[in-house]
């Protein structure tokens, strides 16, 4: 018996099936077997590849984390671009894992939104299992360990996992490579090195709530302002032992001229 | 390009000249970068080093983690204490390193505690090869390791590269600090130095890589095992932890 790939073959050389012939002229909702278009190359898995590279997300991010005596401060921009072209500027790249554990988003973003909401997945389960929440230094292992098994498969991820545990404010920065490192201040993103010099000067531990919230956002709108793939709106986490709260979200155009008021 | 096979026929012909091991192996692992797709360039940038002395062996190693250009970390503890007589130093991608360590650590323990009596040092560092010797046809580990111990006061250190290439030696380093701090070695240990004597190797080690490596880490941790077991042994710091 021979297996009819027929309907994989484009139009213009495909035998007509006596069942298609009936087709012709009705219009069926959504795609069968017999009308589903290809494009018509002569090699569709190259193809497809070369398009999926064309829209591939690019890596315009800025985001960061730090922790102080208040808590952990996650600060992230909101646009996404593809190459020159901005296709978004309302992303939401802080993605909140449980009440407690908040992740960034750099790099692929469904990479990290799929993974992210998997790790979402594995948290909730080893709550259910051992009847407390996980800790943030073993919610970013979990994630390490996965992206460890990925690793070298193409995924695309620089991620901040921070959050409240019983040890107190942590934070973790995990990345494709399946790095993960502790620390108290990271940045990650194409405009991570300008938020980095703001970050380093402006940060003391004994930062007030108010201080560290809007160092965050400062060090968020001078990246925005230097790297041309961050830009939309500033947006402000802080996490607390009671879990996180959303701060702020500002369009980086309105913070321009509150930072710098037209003369 | 000369493969692996290749790299031991001519190691054991000139065994045991470091110079000639790291420029083979720094040469074949040139061709190897384009072969398997690795991030060679990150592991070079780490430093890690080995220096065995009168009953004692010293590893030291950078504290940097590093993503592209940016130092995400300078305070990260790249020596592994894999027992209580037992120091594996490692450079390499940072999933890599922690993984691999964490693996054979774990794996060390387990023969421990099944057998009642640990592996030796020599044991350890074959049965590491084999695990990367193994993983290298498969999913390769990208870490460059040293690994030291004492065996009833007996102190060895082995050097052991992504390839699995595996040799004991009297002193050892990995990347490009290799370049700057072999011929020092070469040129200065002598048999049964004394722990001030290694370290004034170590410090003109680590002095020539600040003077002359574009791409220096900052900041050292060196730690030592002997007799009494496994501790830090010094910090050189050139900027403030974060």
């Amino acid at each position: 018996m021979k297996l009819d790939l027929s309907a994989l073959l484009p139009d213009s050389i495909r035998p007509k099936a006596p069942i298609d012939a009936a087709l012709d002229d009705v219009h069926l909702p959504g795609p069968t077997g017999a009308n589903f278009p290809l494009p018509d190359v002569a090699d569709v898995d190259s193809f497809e590849r070369q398009v999926v590279e064309m829209v591939k997300p690019s890596h315009g991010t800025t985001t960061l984390s730090f922790i102080f005596q208040g808590g952990v401060i996650v600060a992230v921009d909101s646009r996404a671009s593809m190459g020159p072209y901005i296709s978004s500027q309302t992303v939401k790249k802080v993605i909140e894992i449980n009440p407690y554990l908040l992740g960034t988003m750099a790099g692929g973003a469904a990479d990290c939104q799929f993974w992210q909401r998997n790790l979402g997945i594995q948290c909730r389960l080893h709550e259910l299992n051992n009847k407390e929440r996980i800790s943030v230094a073993g919610a970013s292992k979990l994630l390490a360990n996965t992206l460890f098994s990925y690793r070298g498969m193409g995924l695309s991820m620089g991620t901040m996992v921070a959050g409240w545990d019983h040890k107190g404010p942590s934070l973790y920065y995990v990345d494709s490579e399946a790095q993960r490192i502790k620390g108290e201040r990271f940045s990650v993103g194409s405009g991570s090195v300008f938020a980095m010099g703001i970050l380093d000067q402006g940060y003391r531990w004994d930062l007030s709530d108010e201080e560290a919230r809007e160092l965050g956002r400062r060090a968020i709108y001078h990246a925005t302002f230097r790297d041309a793939m961050s830009g939309g709106t500033v947006s402000v986490y802080h996490v607390t032992k009671d879990g996180w709260v959303k701060v702020s979200g500002d369009d980086v155009g309105e913070l321009h001229y509150h930072y710098y008021p037209a003369e | 390009m000369i493969d692996d096979a290749g790299v031991h026929v001519i190691l054991t012909s000139i065994h045991n000249s470091p110079l000639a091991l790291f420029c083979i192996t720094f040469f074949t692992t040139g061709n190897f970068v384009l072969f398997l797709r690795f991030n060679y360039l990150g592991s070079t940038m780490d430093c890690l080093f080995g220096i065995s002395g009168d009953g004692f062996v010293v590893i030291g190693a950078d504290t940097s983690a590093n993503q592209s250009i940016v130092r995400m970390k300078t305070g990260e503890d790249k020596i592994c204490e894999l027992d209580q007589y037992k120091l594996m130093g490692a450079v390499g991608d940072g999933g890599d390193r922690v993984q691999f360590t964490e693996f054979v650590k774990a794996n060390l323990s387990l023969y421990a505690f099944r057998n009642g009596v640990p592996l030796s040092t020599h044991a350890a560092a074959n049965y590491t090869r084999g695990e990367l010797a193994t993983a290298l046809r498969k999913g390769p580990y990208n870490c460059n390791l040293l690994v030291a111990g004492i065996d009833d006061g007996q102190p060895s250190l082995y050097f052991l590269d992504y390839l699995a290439t595996l040799h004991k030696m009297n002193c050892a380093a990995h990347g490009y600090c290799a370049m700057f701090m072999n011929s020092l070695f070469d040129k200065h240990w002598v048999p049964g130095m004394s722990v001030e004597e290694v370290m004034k190797l170590v410090d003109l080690g680590i002095a020539e890589v600040r003077a002359r490596l574009v791409v220096a880490p900052p900041n050292f941790l060196i730690k030592i095992v002997d007799k009494d077991g496994v501790r830090v042994l010094a910090e050189r710091k050139t900027a403030t932890e974060n």
